[in-house]
């Protein structure tokens, strides 16, 4: 008991018994879902970092398919331009000066007052704007949308468990319902989705179809979205870019957390051997 | 210890000058030369561990509320601007967030520290039960912190635990409008939350300080558990400084490299998803769960059919650990030389996990998928609710029954003169003394 490695087997074992008691929840409430599928992330891991290439494709699909219904209103276009960003422009004096982003902004519209009138006005954006939304309100995207509001993506790698994989996943995951689901119109069957299928379902009780309804149609098909870098032009590639750019939008400075995680960790490390070692010397012919 | 002279001696004018006035530099000199039992193992670095803790805590804090609104409308989106858009903010937010988990990872060795040793005994009670408000502020603290990035969980999860006052009869409804600010959850409540959040941390700094005159007092205990009379203090101690301040360093330094795993490589493992989803009165989530270090008392909560019962019960798992030091009846302190209580240890440390795992699953999900099993009562034998108030029951038992019981019929093995007796003879042999002593160095 008096040992530093019995003390650290000893943290190490609360430590897995946490975070199996805080992963747990996060299943259940993925209720009956499939789990989702790996999408092969470059971010993935300590040391992963976000293909930029992938992030800019991922930024078109969200930009031509995705922002007609889903807002990102956390984010700024000047965001895209900052390092680790989708346009991060090494040569840019700083994020809003970069071009590239400059460029995108100008391609959409946002609201805003004449500075002369006090009017109404539809203006181009700068890297200062944030996202538009695409709907006045969420009651006016309920309405548009058979009842349910497309969600604001800003965070939502980070809001479902397992996020990037996730929304890979549900975007290739639709299939025909199974026979004996009954389904409304309006709804979609989607395996990764969360819900309980159990009393929709007229077949084998002990057989209930995992998954749930979705109210988004299938958004993507293959060709839909031009690439200029001869990426293929499919769901699947749409969905894992999509996804990728989603999670780098729900957190812009995880790589760079990431990076400085293996510094801190390398600092503690020395720090640890070198308090060990005066620690042994401190204590050294010390009885106790 | 309070008798421990003080050996501070100004060296300059000023520093005479001062001493005279206000000895602040005589009080750090002194704390620092404290003599500390020699024996202290690593389960005792924990205080000092926890010190980091609260003062991460209330630095972290600070900062992030330079920059957070207490607005239903935007406490939310002040966050993530937290994340986004202050230089530095991911880092600082990360850690005020994931250094709630490792308070409690630490206070929780913390306190089983104290009960494998007997730490709350005569003539330390006070200590104890300083320690047990500690507790007792931390998880207020803690719930108010989770409420105020006002995500789908920090919503609900007020709901649900302000929910429980309103279940006091009579005086419960009222009480309820009062904490709330209003009938049900919102800016009022958010704004107050903040409010106590903020003050909180500084009651609880009060009381370490409390708790921490109260042990220099007292003295401290050690794995021995034997009191170092005053005549063998030069024998059986060691000043604080350098012996104790390098080996907390050690532990310090080994706790910041998971803390800092958590912060740098998996920041959101600790918390719940639904809580990037911006708060919504309309909509419950499929599965309202607290954090985990609140889930052994969700679970006792829980395991009470009657929901004024359960409110009791979960209050009560706290407020027993008050009177803990009356309740047992041993003469013996640690219970290394208690091998019968030392079993009923374990199993309490493994109960304390198994509640923590029944509160963060459905009531009424069977245990053992696919085992048949028949309706007992009001539920499924082979569900959590039977497991939940399997552990209850052991959990009030281990205070109410065992440490009574056992106290009084167990019998100890024989516990060393003092302290130096085993660590200079190295417990069994003469030889294995010999041959330890040279491994350590």
């Amino acid at each position: 008991m008096d040992r530093p490695m019995n003390l650290f087997k000893t943290v190490a074992a609360v430590l897995i018994a946490a975070v199996a008691i805080t992963a747990t929840p996060a299943m259940a409430a993925g209720g009956g879902a499939k789990h989702p599928r790996s999408g092969g992330f470059s971010f993935e891991g300590p040391f992963g970092r976000f293909d930029q290439g992938q992030l800019q494709r991922g930024y078109k699909v969200y930009r031509e398919v995705c922002a007609s219904c889903h807002g990102m209103n956390l984010l700024s276009f000047r965001t895209l331009g900052e390092r680790g960003g989708p346009f991060w422009d090494p040569h840019a004096e700083n994020a809003a000066a970069n071009r590239y982003v400059r460029a995108l902004a100008a391609e959409v519209q946002v609201a805003d007052i004449d500075t002369e009138t006090g009017e109404a006005i539809m203006r181009p954006a700068t890297p200062a704007d944030r996202f538009p939304n695409p709907y006045p309100n969420a009651t006016a995207g309920a309405a548009a949308n058979g009842g349910a509001f497309p969600p604001d993506l800003s965070v939502m790698a980070k809001a479902r468990h397992d996020g990037a994989n996730y929304i890979y996943s549900l975007l290739t995951g639709y299939v025909p319902a199974p026979a004996g689901l009954q389904i409304n119109p309006g709804q979609y069957y989607n395996p990764y989705m969360a819900g309980d299928m159990t009393p929709f379902w007229t077949g084998d009780p002990s057989h209930v179809p995992p998954g749930g309804f979705i109210a988004m149609p299938p958004p993507l098909a293959d060709g839909q979205v031009t690439y200029d870098d001869g990426t293929a032009q499919t769901v699947d590639q749409y969905s894992k870019d999509v996804a990728a750019f989603i999670a780098w939008a729900s957190e812009p400075h995880q790589v760079q957390r990431k990076q400085a995680g293996v510094g801190v960790m390398i600092f503690l490390l020395l720090f640890l051997g070198l308090t060990y070692a005066s620690y042994r010397r401190i204590w050294k012919g010390v009885a106790h | 210890m309070s008798d421990h002279e003080s050996t501070y001696v100004p060296k300059t004018g000023i520093e005479r000058w001062l001493d005279s006035r206000l000895p602040i530099v005589r009080f750090g000199a002194d704390y620092m030369s404290l003599p500390t039992p020699r024996n202290l193992n690593y389960w005792w670095t924990f205080g000092a561990i926890l010190m980091v803790c609260l003062i991460t805590q209330i630095v972290t804090g600070v900062v992030l509320a330079m920059h957070y609104t207490p607005n239903v409308a935007m406490a939310f989106d002040s966050v993530e601007r937290i994340m986004r858009d202050v230089p530095g903010g991911w880092l600082i937010r990360y850690v005020h967030a994931n250094g709630a988990s490792m308070f409690f990872i630490a206070v929780y060795i913390h306190m089983l520290r104290g009960l494998y040793y007997g730490s709350y005994k005569a003539p330390r009670e006070i200590i104890w039960i300083l320690g047990c408000l500690i507790f007792f502020l931390m998880i207020a603290t803690a719930f108010l912190g989770y409420v105020l990035p006002w995500g789908q969980m920090s919503f609900w999860g007020a709901e649900v635990i302000t929910n429980l006052i309103g279940a006091i009869p009579m005086v419960g409804e009222p009480i309820l409008i009062w904490l709330r600010g209003g009938p049900a959850i919102d800016n009022a409540t958010l704004n107050r939350f903040f409010s106590l959040h903020y003050l909180l941390p500084f009651v609880i700094l009060g009381v370490v300080v409390l708790h921490l005159w109260a042990l220099h007092t007292a003295g401290q205990n050690n794995p021995v558990g034997v009191l170092i009379p005053k005549e063998r203090t030069a024998k059986d101690t060691l000043p604080f400084h350098p012996y104790y301040t390098v080996k907390d360093g050690v532990a310090i330094i080994l706790f910041m490299m998971m803390f800092a795993f958590f912060v740098f490589f998996m920041p959101n493992a600790l918390g719940h998803a639904d809580n990037y989803i911006p708060a919504n009165p309309l909509q419950t989530p499929a599965h309202i769960v607290p954090e985990w270090y609140m889930l052994p008392f969700y679970a006792i909560l829980r395991a009470i059919p009657d929901k004024f019962g359960g409110v009791v019960a979960m209050f009560a798992a706290i407020g027993i650990l008050f009177v803990l030091p009356w309740l047992d009846t041993s003469k013996v302190r640690s219970m290394r030389y208690r091998p019968t209580m030392k079993i009923f240890f374990v199993i309490f440390v493994l109960v304390g996990m198994g509640l923590g795992w029944c509160g963060a699953q459905l009531p009424d999900a069977p245990v053992v998928p696919g085992m048949a099993s028949f309706v007992l009562l009001d539920g499924e034998l082979n569900s959590y609710l039977w497991l939940t108030r399997l552990f209850t029951a052991y959990y009030f038992a281990f205070f109410l029954f065992i440490m009574p019981i056992v106290g009084l019929r167990e019998t100890p093995l024989p516990v060393p003169a003092s302290v130096s007796e085993p660590v200079l003879s190295g417990g069994a042999t003469p030889a294995a003394a010999v041959a330890q002593a040279e491994k350590k160095g």
